[in-house]
């Protein structure tokens, strides 16, 4: 900046904001009302959290959960971009019965999916491979195939794809006309033209809701417990059964739950943040900058962003 | 004399109820700079996207190179193409849309190599080497490994046309390709299709730039309301038109 224009920098009484030390100074209140309350009941039981909050019971949910969530996920996003691509073909047979998938697992409850994942065995009491009216090759128990893990996949992944395949489907609509008209002329098939130009183009869509779908299913899985799988909840839910402590062991549940939570939004922050690069002219500030930033609010107008040249996502000078 | 590039024959094409060509009828020689001129809403781009089968035509017949577009004959019956062989006829006719269309997840080079490798099965040494040799001949030897959003809108239209020439077609179709430009970009754009024309590719030009069609054009066709009204040589039809509807065009645009 030149010394010029130091000179004509503005001098002024910035505006006061006396309402938000109020709303402040009530908010700040009413917590320590809460925490009093909570250090002073023994009904919270804080040791008995305390003695649970790492056993090892409740570790192994806290596994269970994670280890579902990532594959279930995962399924559901592989799953919901194929059904995706489907409902957007122009063969009618593959876009219709993408169409009814979704309107099906959209349509009921996960939690029946889930119990009926489960009880497959009622309707169907073996699994057998063999040709259609005529002799089987292969037979399984039911049962033995569907476990509480697979039932929880099965109801969890195939409803998510249901719900990935509408978000994947908006990100693949994003993209300008003019992309698969400029990759046809250059004489891609569709199926090139989809993987190599739209869909990368399509993740910047697609990635932040999917984060948004990330930490449902988190939260989601608990659902589970109602097919005896040992996850987070179920195994809370074994314990406080045996010693009826359930206020404490329902927080240490939350616990976790809050926690790991915490971790997906933290890392969905900073997932949007790569992929919006090139498409805005400034940068969110990080977690940190953005903290710092909301304490300081109160006396100070906010830090500008530093407004020298903007690095692209591979390292090049806009 | 060789046949012609391209040949159009009472081409119809309907969008629903509106008629954008009604019975198109000319011929692109080889070597030739064809341009096509019109207000807008004439069928212009429309006929020009018939060309390699973006649109499809409704009645008549189109063939590009002594092949019919779209279509297979096979004795008296046509057969609609699949999917994949109208796309690998494509392959031999570049295009360049008004709004380049580049990819914008691609750097400079990655465009103009993605075709090449995915499509033709090229290495990547070869498609690279010719790409390097198209990005000098556009001028742009510098920026291959730019990506577009970093590019002036001159500089990504010439990129696109080099990403249409590593197809090597055999034809080429410029859809009003300096009109999102500034006017102080459309010169180096127009300098290349130029040079092309130099070199002897066969062109077909949708333009607005009247100085362009007369300077470098073999042939002009004025175009209105989805037919042909007048065809003759740019110097004839812009100096001396000989239809009403043409004059009053030309009083607007020159």
């Amino acid at each position: 900046m030149t010394d010029h224009k130091h000179a004509d920098a503005i001098k002024a009484v910035p505006v006061r904001h006396p309402w938000r030390w109020v709303a402040t100074a009530v908010i700040v209140l009413l917590l320590a009302m809460f925490i009093n309350m909570a250090v002073t009941n023994p009904n919270f039981e804080w040791n008995v959290i305390g003695e649970y909050l790492f056993s090892s019971k409740i570790l192994e949910g806290v596994w269970a959960t994670v280890w579902i969530t990532i594959v279930a996920m995962l399924a559901g996003i592989v799953l919901g971009v194929v059904l995706s691509v489907m409902r957007l073909s122009p063969n009618p047979v593959l876009s219709n019965v993408a169409s009814g998938y979704i309107w099906f697992f959209r349509g009921t409850p996960v939690l029946v999916q889930l119990i009926f994942w489960f009880n497959l065995a009622v309707l169907v009491p073996d699994i057998s491979l063999g040709i259609p009216f005529g002799p089987t090759f292969v037979s399984w128990d039911t049962n033995s195939v569907i476990t509480p893990f697979v039932a929880a996949l099965l109801g969890l992944g195939l409803n998510e794809a249901a719900y990935m395949a509408e978000i994947s489907r908006a990100g693949i609509q994003s993209v300008d006309e003019g992309q698969v008209e400029a990759s046809s002329a250059l004489g891609m098939s569709r199926t090139k033209t989809m993987r190599r130009i739209v869909l990368p183009q399509a993740m910047r869509v697609i990635i932040p809701p999917t984060g948004n779908e990330v930490i449902s299913m988190l939260k989601t899985t608990s659902l589970v417990s109602v097919v005896a799988m040992p996850e987070l909840l179920y195994q809370t839910q074994q314990i406080y059964a045996r010693t009826y402590q359930t206020i404490p062991l329902l927080i240490v549940a939350s616990i976790w739950y809050l926690f790991l939570t915490s971790l997906l939004t933290i890392g969905q922050f900073y997932i949007e943040r790569h992929y919006g690069k090139g498409s805005t002219s400034t940068q969110a500030p990080t977690f940190l900058q953005r903290l710092r930033r909301n304490v300081f609010r109160f006396h100070s107008p906010p830090p500008t962003p530093p407004s020298s040249t903007l690095l692209d996502a591979h390292g090049g000078v806009r | 004399m060789n046949a012609p590039m391209v040949k159009s024959e009472g081409v119809h094409k309907s969008f629903g109820s509106l008629q954008v060509l009604k019975g198109i009828d000319l011929e692109v020689q080889r070597g030739e700079v064809f341009c096509l001129v019109g207000p807008s809403g004439s069928g212009k781009s429309t006929f020009l996207r018939c060309i390699n089968h973006l649109e499809k035509i409704d009645s008549g017949r189109l063939s590009v190179d002594g092949e019919l577009v779209g279509y297979r004959q096979h004795g008296d019956k046509l057969y609609e193409l699949k999917d994949r062989d109208a796309a690998k006829k494509r392959r031999e006719i570049g295009m360049v849309f008004q709004r380049f269309n580049l990819f914008p997840h691609m750097t400079v080079m990655q465009n103009v190599i993605e075709a090449p490798i995915r499509v033709r099965g090229e290495s990547a040494d070869v498609a690279r080497a010719r790409a390097v040799r198209l990005l000098d001949r556009v001028g742009l030897s510098g920026k291959a490994d730019a990506y577009p959003r970093q590019l002036s809108g001159g500089q990504q239209q010439r990129v696109a046309i080099a990403r249409a020439l590593a197809m090597e077609p055999k034809l080429m179709l410029f859809d009003e390709p300096t009109s999102a430009l500034d006017p102080e970009l459309v010169g180096e754009v127009l300098d290349v299709m130029r040079q092309l024309a130099v070199d002897g590719m066969t062109m077909i030009v949708v333009t607005h730039e009247m100085g362009f069609a007369r300077e470098v054009g073999d042939s002009l066709v004025f175009m209105d309301d989805g037919i042909v009204v007048e065809k003759g040589h740019p110097r004839d039809v812009l100096t001396n038109p000989q239809h009403e509807r043409t004059k009053a065009f030309l009083s607007k645009v020159l």
